[in-house]
């Protein structure tokens, strides 16, 4: 008789387990190159401490309760716990704090989507550098550490959390219309947005400005399109763009002015990570200058995690080819 | 997303088969293999790989997003009740393309009230669906308790033998329902279809999907 793991779950046996291992080790030994130190935190938190990190974030995907009756979650990613870690254990020491992780994080998945509801992450957080200078050293490692691992073509998207709500600001759309705005964006759902945009009977370029930003995507002559009052709103991404041309890595760099990321505590860049190898997403990350503040020690932060088994992917495809 | 250099497009058989087709051709996307009728679901060769195609993959409209999910299209055509019903799947929606109108809608027999008869002496309605998802939350949304029953074949039986008091389907003509005594009560959405593409692919193959969605908005 076969027992079953349950859904999202699975074994890794030697093979995969030694290949996985060197994987890790290479991004490790790049991580901690460039002073970031590993640490390790609990797989299990209090649920409080992990909905104060992401107050919009859905429930956790499994949650206990301890002997006591505390209600304790598995930790849906690393960032939220390293945000306690730097607030409770490095409450009077100087910044800046470079930490990197490698731990299992989880997730609910349905039956059926061939999904991952534990999978394993390597990331790194930067707390104490504002934007730009921050976001420019955690890409340019990330983006570094994927080569040392063997990619060679990966691309990473690079947006701003921020752009799109300042916009519906700046054009004084009323306050009452850029939720259902901000939540078509951030479904992917263009026809949806273009709907809400029409209905809002805005002057043709700022209904123009709102419809199309959501799919400029490229170099830097993206950052063109936005002009005169509204240059500002793009500021951020000029410059962050500028200091990885600066690091030689800008050619890896897909400028995406409709990128928005479904966690809630992202305040600036964001970043998305791709390989032609894989449909999904190899990573994510960004800048979330408020979420140490919740844990009662604000610093701007920004970082960023692999998804290790998709990376190891995206080798696998990559050895292939040669 | 494919990793060839050109595009991998899912095309749904079915209702929106042959708009879709018309459509490729418009763009000048040689579809004479997918019109000779034969069993073949992957289709490419010279013709395509010419127009910056790498493949034609045919497949029934509810499995195109789980296609362009996973990267094995990137870009695909669906309607908009599939994606109502599978609104998990991390897809970009990109355009309406028009065609394959029809309504998705809450029909009950005719002539009797068992809709508001159950929610008025029993607290809920019973209703039968392809389309769980899309029924559950639109009775979520206005208020009223719902027990539904997904069912695989034909839904219009099923308020016919007692099953339940009402159905959620799909509509373009409103005959089914006529040749079953059934008639319409509530209009939930109008559902077309829709360009739907991976999100790397969107990213990587920018370029590409652009130009395509650029001859799309400007055909005749």
């Amino acid at each position: 008789m076969i027992h079953p793991t349950p859904p999202g779950t699975r074994d890794v046996l030697p093979d995969e387990m030694r290949e996985l291992r060197a994987l890790a080790a290479v991004l490790r030994r790049a991580f901690e190159g460039a002073g970031f130190g590993e640490v390790r935190t609990p797989a299990l938190e209090y649920e409080d401490v992990l909905r104060r990190g992401d107050e919009r974030a859905g429930p956790p995907g499994f949650r206990l309760f301890d002997s006591e009756g505390h209600v304790l979650a598995l930790r849906s990613d690393m960032t939220i716990p390293i945000a306690r870690v730097v607030a409770a254990r490095y409450s009077d020491a100087e910044p800046p704090f470079r930490l990197c992780y490698f731990a299992h994080a989880f997730r609910a998945v349905e039956r059926g989507r061939g999904q991952a509801a534990e999978f394993l992450q390597g990331g790194i957080e930067l707390v104490g550098p504002s934007a730009p200078v921050g976001d420019a050293e955690v890409v340019s490692l990330v983006l570094e550490a994927l080569d040392e691992a063997g990619l060679r073509r990966h691309r990473i998207g690079l947006g701003d959390a921020s752009l799109y709500p300042s916009l519906l600001e700046r054009l004084e759309v009323p306050e009452e219309d850029r939720a259902p705005l901000l939540e078509r964006l951030g479904r992917r759902d263009l026809v949806g947005l273009e709907e809400r945009v029409d209905r809002l009977d805005l002057g043709g370029e700022a209904r123009e400005l709102l419809v199309t930003l959501p799919t400029l995507r490229g170099g830097p002559e993206v950052l063109e399109r936005l002009s005169g009052s509204l240059a500002p709103a793009v500021e951020n991404l000029r410059a962050c763009y500028e200091l990885l041309s600066e690091r030689g890595v800008a050619e890896r760099v897909i400028l995406d002015l409709g990128l928005v990321l479904e966690l809630g505590y992202y305040t600036g860049a964001v970043f998305e990570l791709y390989d032609p190898a894989v449909g999904f997403t190899l990573g994510s990350g960004g800048r979330y200058d408020d979420l140490l503040g919740r844990f009662g020690r604000p610093l701007p932060a920004c970082g960023m995690a692999l998804h290790i088994e998709r990376v190891h992917v995206a080798r696998t495809a990559e050895e292939r080819l040669r | 997303m494919t990793a060839g250099t050109g595009l991998t497009i899912a095309v749904p058989r079915g209702a929106l088969f042959a708009d879709t087709l018309d459509l490729l051709d418009l763009l000048e996307i040689d579809t004479s293999e997918l019109r000779s009728g034969d069993r073949r679901l992957l289709f490419s060769g010279p013709a395509l790989a010419q127009r910056g195609i790498d493949g034609i993959v045919t497949m029934r409209p509810s499995d195109v997003p789980t296609y362009v999910e996973h990267g094995a299209a990137d870009l695909g055509v669906t309607g908009k009740d599939v994606l109502l019903e599978q609104t998990e799947r991390e897809v970009y929606e990109l355009l309406d393309l028009g065609y394959g109108r029809c309504r998705m809608i809450v029909a009950a027999r005719r002539g009797d009230d068992a809709l508001a008869e159950s929610l008025r002496r029993l607290g809920s309605v019973r209703i039968a669906t392809k389309y769980p998802g899309i029924a559950t939350r639109h009775f979520a949304d206005t208020g009223r308790q719902a027990e539904v029953v997904e069912v695989k074949g034909s839904v219009e039986l099923a308020p016919l033998t007692g099953l339940v008091d009402g159905i959620v389907d799909l509509t373009a003509t409103g005959r089914t329902l006529v040749e079953n005594d059934l008639e319409e009560r509530e209009q939930i959405e109008v559902c077309t279809a829709r360009l739907i593409a991976n999100p790397v692919a969107h990213k990587l193959k920018a370029q590409a999907i652009d130009a395509l969605m650029a001859r799309i908005r400007g055909r005749p």
